[in-house]
């Protein structure tokens, strides 16, 4: 019986790990200070008193804990775990790309890796260069891993439960600034939706912005920005990443002739040039050169002084969209 | 116990079982020689008794995570001879229809849980295949294959000491072959008795000789079972030599004046052939043990040419469900 309450971010992805926990019986939640504790981020408050030995602490051992996924999924269970920092997950990416990724493919379909790996990532003031980057294009080039990226309260509910139903590894990227934030009202208990989709936070004629994790939320405010100044820009925000909406982007550019896309990860290699790509490749006609708002390639500072001179936000997002305008 | 069970009877079955592991890897071997096979094949020429003893005491329902050196492990888990050279011949009825290949083939029906290409990745797959047990109440035990060089990586460390502290039903066998590669081991760890590492996790380790199936059976059986029986995870050093090169074309340069006539002494066959003979078993019974592998391996690579090539219009299949 779905029903509706208030809750953060974090209280959100709370709930849909009690709700996977409450309905699957083989769904595990393990991680560094995930049991006892209830997470760094309070994420798994309450559930290992509500749900014992399936929720617990692990060794700070990111090998073996996205492993053990590994090989307990592929015995049926359906393991969440948490690797605290997108950082950390680089000890141990064999386990994601070499192993995880190859279960179903080379074993053609006969094993298979349901789990699913919570993380956070993103930019904070204050965190450093090894606690600041956003690494999801690392699995976005790997085929065999689904990736998301929820932003609302609502994402962090909806996401992770498509994501725990899913029967193919699934890397949850979420956003540490975004636990604690204002609570909104969360339809809880609705059905599970299947992975993929994207939202339409705004329809426009004079430019597609297309954008994921936190900058999605400063897209939306230069749009607002732009709105006023006669510039009505289509947002189409990206929570799910793998598998990507490309029907639905393709089908926006090819509207609005003008493309930008916004990320928080660097700019080289980042799945923005797989955006502009696919749309050079789909032959779509732009009334102006695509652009690209990303953190420049090089390492974040911690100072929030230097941080916020390279990571862009609502203002470098509207100024591309006012470039492309001016530029045809 | 019967006669055939125990001593001589045994002992011949065991001959046989370590015949068959070493006539499919000369098959390999030939076939990759030959062209047929394509691309790197590690062999496990001199190291049969391992996975022979080992999986004689394997239930069906326990998982099995080996190398790329894993053929012998397959064929004696019980994965068939023919499915395994279709496999490293590229063919449709390989294991995996040819998407593993030598070094990295699955067979899950058979309770191989696959080949790992990376060096002690397999670790903390058995480590959740254990933990998978804990809560599905199979009982399953995983038993982990890696090598001596594999003790150095990280995740074989992470998992013995996730194994030791949750009690998980881990056996880990290291086949400590002296050799990473082209490296001896002896060079890169001040102390090479692998197994004292166990102690430092609070869990059993023993060095054994590894390359008697009896001796294997015993204390993998052990370990297996009192893993099985909640005493946590094992590590079982087993002393073994590959007697040919880690990969097949390997010049072996690193090789001492008269080591490999040394380990040629040490070997399997040989050993059980001795025993054998020195038990008075008759010429033609350990000659049959030879026999009925060669038979089974030469029916299987017959069968593994004849199959037509994996389908390439299935390769976009099952990358995601
Ligand atoms: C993580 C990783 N590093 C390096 C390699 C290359 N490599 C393949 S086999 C091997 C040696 C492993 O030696 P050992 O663990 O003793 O196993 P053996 O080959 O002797 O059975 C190395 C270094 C690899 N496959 N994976
Ligand atoms: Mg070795």
């Amino acid at each position: 019986m779905p029903e509706t309450r208030k809750l953060s971010y974090g209280e959100a992805a709370n709930a849909a790990l009690r709700r996977a926990l409450e309905e699957r019986p083989e769904v595990l939640l393990y991680g560094e200070d995930v049991g006892v504790p209830g997470g760094v981020f309070g994420v798994s408050k309450g559930l290992r008193k509500q749900f014992g030995d399936r929720v617990f602490d692990t060794p700070i051992s990111e090998s073996a804990i996205l492993g053990s996924a590994v090989g307990a999924a592929m015995f049926g269970r359906r393991p969440v775990v948490e690797i605290m920092w997108t950082d950390f997950f680089l000890v141990a990416l064999d386990q994601v790309v070499n192993q995880a990724a190859n279960v179903r493919y080379v074993s053609e379909g006969r094993l298979t890796a349901p789990l699913t790996i919570r993380t956070q990532q993103g930019t904070a003031p204050g965190s450093c260069a090894q606690h600041s980057q956003s690494l999801e294009a690392f699995f976005l080039h790997t085929p065999g891993i689904r990736v998301c990226m929820p932003v609302t309260a609502q994402d962090a509910y909806d996401l992770l439960l498509s994501a725990i139903g899913c029967d193919d590894p699934v890397v949850v990227i979420e956003n540490r600034t975004l636990y604690h934030g204002a609570k909104q009202e969360v339809s809880l208990g609705g059905p599970v939706a299947p992975i993929g989709g994207l939202r339409t936070r705004r329809t426009g004629t004079t430019a597609t912005v297309v954008t994921w994790g936190a900058l999605s939320l400063q897209t939306v405010a230069a749009a607002e920005t732009l709105a006023q100044e006669g510039h009505d820009v289509e947002v189409l925000e990206t929570p799910w990443l793998d598998p990507f909406p490309w029907d639905e982007v393709l089908a926006s550019v090819a509207r609005t002739g003008r493309l930008v896309v916004a990320h928080e990860a660097n700019r080289t290699g980042g799945f923005g040039a797989e955006v502009l790509a696919r749309v050079a490749e789909a032959g779509i006609a732009l009334a102006a050169p695509p652009r690209r708002v990303a953190v420049p390639d090089l390492r974040l500072p911690a100072a929030p002084g230097l941080a916020a001179a390279v990571v862009p936000g609502a203002d470098q997002i509207a100024a591309a969209v006012r470039q492309l305008v001016a530029a045809g | 116990m019967t006669e055939s069970e125990t001593g001589t009877g045994a002992m011949l079955r065991d001959l046989r079982d370590v015949w068959r592991i070493r006539l499919l890897e000369e098959k390999v071997r030939d076939l990759r020689l030959g062209g047929d096979i394509v691309g790197s094949v590690h062999l496990c020429i001199g190291q049969e008794a391992g996975p022979v003893g080992a999986c004689s005491v394997l239930e069906p329902a326990d998982a099995l995570f080996a190398t790329y050196r894993g053929h012998g492990w397959a064929l004696a888990r019980g994965v068939p001879a023919a499915a395994i050279l279709a496999e490293l011949l590229g063919r449709a009825t390989g294991v995996n229809g040819g998407r593993g290949g030598s070094a990295h083939f699955t067979a899950p029906e058979y309770g191989f849980h696959g080949e790992n290409s990376i060096v002690g990745a397999g670790a903390p797959l058995a480590l959740g295949a254990a933990l998978a047990g804990r809560f599905d109440g199979t009982g399953r035990v995983a038993l982990c294959v890696f090598g001596d060089g594999a003790m150095n990586q990280g995740a074989v460390h992470e998992s013995m000491n996730f194994a030791a502290a949750f009690d998980l039903p881990v056996v880990f066998v290291c086949e400590n072959n002296e050799y990473s590669e082209l490296t001896p081991i002896r060079d890169m760890v001040r102390n090479d008795v692998l197994a004292d590492r166990a102690r430092a996790y609070g869990m059993l380790g023993e060095r054994i000789d590894g390359n008697d199936p009896a001796v294997v059976r015993d204390r993998v059986g052990d370990a297996v079972q009192s893993a099985r029986e909640g005493g946590g995870p094992v590590l079982l050093e087993l002393m073994t030599a590959r007697l040919v090169g880690h990969y097949i074309g390997d010049a072996e340069q690193y090789r001492q004046p008269g080591e490999l006539e040394r380990l040629a002494e040490n070997e399997p066959v040989t050993r059980l052939q001795a025993a054998l003979r020195a038990a008075a078993v008759p010429e033609s019974d350990i000659a049959a043990a030879h026999d009925d592998a060669a038979h089974e391996i030469e029916a299987a690579a017959r069968e593994a040419a004849a199959a037509p090539l994996a389908d390439a219009e299935a390769v976009r299949r099952h990358v995601h469900a």
